[in-house]
């Protein structure tokens, strides 16, 4: 208890925090429209394309203050993205290859500045490599303050252009055919999820940051099918994975804040795909499981009357064995057999012998005619 | 000239249009008159450019030449006058939103920028629901629809738009039976207001009972007017090309599956 009590009130981890869920929050709510319009490699790409810039406006500047880095990350950032777009469109060139021509050329380039400035005798270039893996111990409170001020104008701006970018997201061309511009809303959708990675860099780096705007978006996408709801649960768990890795990260020194960040938000998403309802895996697996016992029983009784047809006395008594070869030998059928008991569809007439009831013949020609194979569908 | 056509009402006037993709050219030159008050199907094999005439009309594809008139202006001004359906398979219907909330969708045009839909906008989405027999689907997740549902929130959302001139792109593309007589229903109740439907149809067996006026379209228009006239032995043979198989008579006729644009 302490030792978070001390958390909260150490002024150095309460910047870094609030840093964290300042990112987290504006990286899962722009997220979620990049993962909803199929751009989570173009968050990948700008990214890692924002590198050169921070180096750059580090050399032309010499400052390392957090808006001239943000401004310098953005504008390469928006580059990337530009010369993505004219790969594409003037090149026989696809947008998955040129989405790998662009991370990989500038990235390198960021990269080749980097070492080249750790070399050079200037000695106020130290920290610069943070930017790759991320170091949040290293905000500053004006660092913060710009990202607050950066994060929350992304946020209004959302807020306010709601329905125009759920239009561009949804159904894009009925949007253009009401008149609203398209493309224009695109760029300023496209210039957000930039600010969102923007914020993030120094606390997470560019190699990672592109998990925070994956990540949340598909583990909110898990548990609720409405865009608002969407949004805001992304945010929560950017914000939720941004505090919990920067906190983590901060305790141990010379520990890089991305790969932490990405440990926790993989947890969520992990939560999210196993359990989350109606898309979670075990629930899937639990209604799956239902359904196949219910076409087993369904089965075996049908099994049974049409066994039974071929005598007299429908309540003629039949051998497991048989009921077997007619489930095409997939077992269970005993069992399945002691619950249609159990139910009083069935009665056990000899060692292995069993036969329907009043109740059970109404209820094998209620369910239908199911031929013995119709049960693959639910194995 | 323009005040000579504009007299007799036209809905749609289309001239010289022109679509072409890098050098080759999809639409060449197509001119078209639709009166008002009328359904009219855009027919032609794969390729002929049927979406793209629709989509070069309302602005959504730049092109090279021509001049579009929505009932006599051009249609920037005429926006609030036309309604689109596009194709169903254009948008992902996986994406987190319910039936209600696509159809309000309809209304953002007249909603203009940041206002967001309120009570009224859902009165009309509902009615509209209503009409195309999904009101008690309303609250549904798009994802569980099924095509013949799909199809009709679609539809619900170009009705509550409230417009005189609708644009459907394969309204029937692989729908069940019911969505069919709900859109054909839905249809002539259109047409009865004065509304003019243009709709790109593939199953051409069907035009002459579902639509009054038709349009032949390989790149270049190979006819267009009143189904009698135009949805002829003839054009239909210089629309598909040699590809098309005749059962009985004139105006029955079935298309052989072919992806490739006539030669």
């Amino acid at each position: 208890m302490d030792f978070f009590l001390q958390l909260f009130f150490d002024y150095t981890v309460r910047t870094v925090a609030l840093g964290a869920a300042v990112l987290g929050l504006t990286s899962g709510a722009l997220g979620t429209f990049a993962v909803l319009r199929r751009q989570s490699l173009l968050g990948d790409a700008m990214s890692h394309a924002a590198l050169p810039g921070v180096v750059l406006a580090f050399m032309l500047t010499g400052s390392k203050s957090p808006l001239v880095l943000m401004l310098g990350a953005a504008a390469a950032g928006i580059l990337g993205t530009l010369l993505m777009l004219a790969i594409t469109r003037f090149t026989r060139i696809k947008e998955d290859s040129g989405l790998g021509i662009i991370l990989s050329v500038f990235f390198g380039f960021g990269l080749m500045l980097l070492t080249f400035l750790q070399r050079s005798p200037a000695a106020n270039q130290a920290g610069l490599n943070t930017f790759l893996f991320g170091q949040a111990a290293t905000l500053l409170e004006r660092d913060v303050v710009a990202m607050a001020g950066l994060g929350g104008l992304a946020l209004l701006v959302t807020v306010l252009f709601w329905k125009e970018f759920k239009l561009l997201s949804f159904d894009r061309d009925f949007g253009q055919s009401l008149g609203f511009p398209m493309t224009l809303l695109d760029i300023l959708l496209t210039t957000l999820l930039v600010i969102a990675i923007v914020i993030g860099l120094q606390a997470v780096g560019v190699v990672l940051m592109s998990a925070m705007i994956v990540a949340p978006a598909a583990a909110a996408r898990q548990w609720t099918d409405r865009l608002g709801i969407m949004v805001v649960l992304s945010a929560f768990f950017g914000a939720l994975a941004g505090i919990s890795g920067a906190l983590i990260s901060s305790l141990e020194r010379g520990l890089s804040t991305g790969p932490v960040v990405v440990l926790a938000i993989s947890l969520l998403v992990l939560v999210a795909f196993l359990f989350a309802g109606n898309r979670g895996l075990a629930w899937q697996w639990l209604q799956r499981r239902r359904r196949r016992r219910r076409l087993q029983l369904e089965t075996v009784l049908s099994n049974m009357l049409k066994l039974a047809e071929q005598h007299e006395d429908l309540r003629h008594p039949h051998h497991v064995a048989v009921l077997r070869a007619m489930d095409y030998g997939r077992g269970g059928v005993l069992r399945t057999l002691a619950v249609l008991a159990e139910r009083g569809d069935v009665v056990r007439v000899g060692e292995d012998t069993w036969s329907l009831t009043e109740k059970g013949i109404r209820e094998a020609r209620a369910s239908g005619p199911r031929s013995t194979g119709d049960g693959r569908a639910g194995g | 000239m323009k005040s000579a056509a504009s007299l007799s009402r036209y809905a749609l006037e289309v001239t010289d249009l022109t679509v072409a993709y890098q050098e080759k050219p999809v639409l060449w030159d197509v001119d078209l008159h639709v009166p008002e008050g009328n359904l009219m199907a855009i027919v032609g094999p794969n390729g002929a450019g049927k979406t793209t005439l629709i989509k070069a009309i309302l602005g959504l594809i730049e092109p090279a030449a021509g001049n579009v008139l929505i009932y006599g202006k051009a249609y920037v001004e005429q926006r609030h006058l036309v309604g689109y359906v596009p194709q169903r398979g254009s948008v992902d219907w996986d994406f987190p939103t319910s039936v209600l909330d696509v159809v309000m969708m309809g209304r953002y045009g007249r909603l203009g920028w940041f206002k967001r839909p309120g009570r009224q906008e859902r009165r009309l989405a509902l009615d509209a629901l209503d009409k195309v027999g999904m009101a008690d689907y309303a609250g549904r997740q798009i994802s569980q629809l099924s095509g013949g549902q799909q199809q009709r929130t679609f539809l619900a959302r170009a009705l509550v738009q409230d417009a005189q001139l609708y644009f459907m792109d394969e309204p029937f593309q692989g729908v069940d039976a019911t969505t069919e007589r709900a859109i054909i229903t839905l249809l002539q109740d259109l047409r009865s207001r004065g509304k003019t439907v243009i709709a790109v149809h593939h199953d051409l067996q069907t035009v002459p009972e579902y639509f009054d006026w038709v349009t032949l379209l390989n790149v270049r228009r190979i006819g267009s007017g009143p189904v009698r006239e135009v949805f002829t032995e003839e054009n239909l043979r210089l629309a598909y090309g040699g590809r098309l198989a005749f059962i009985n008579g004139q105006h029955q006729a079935a298309v052989q599956p072919d992806n490739a644009p006539a030669g």
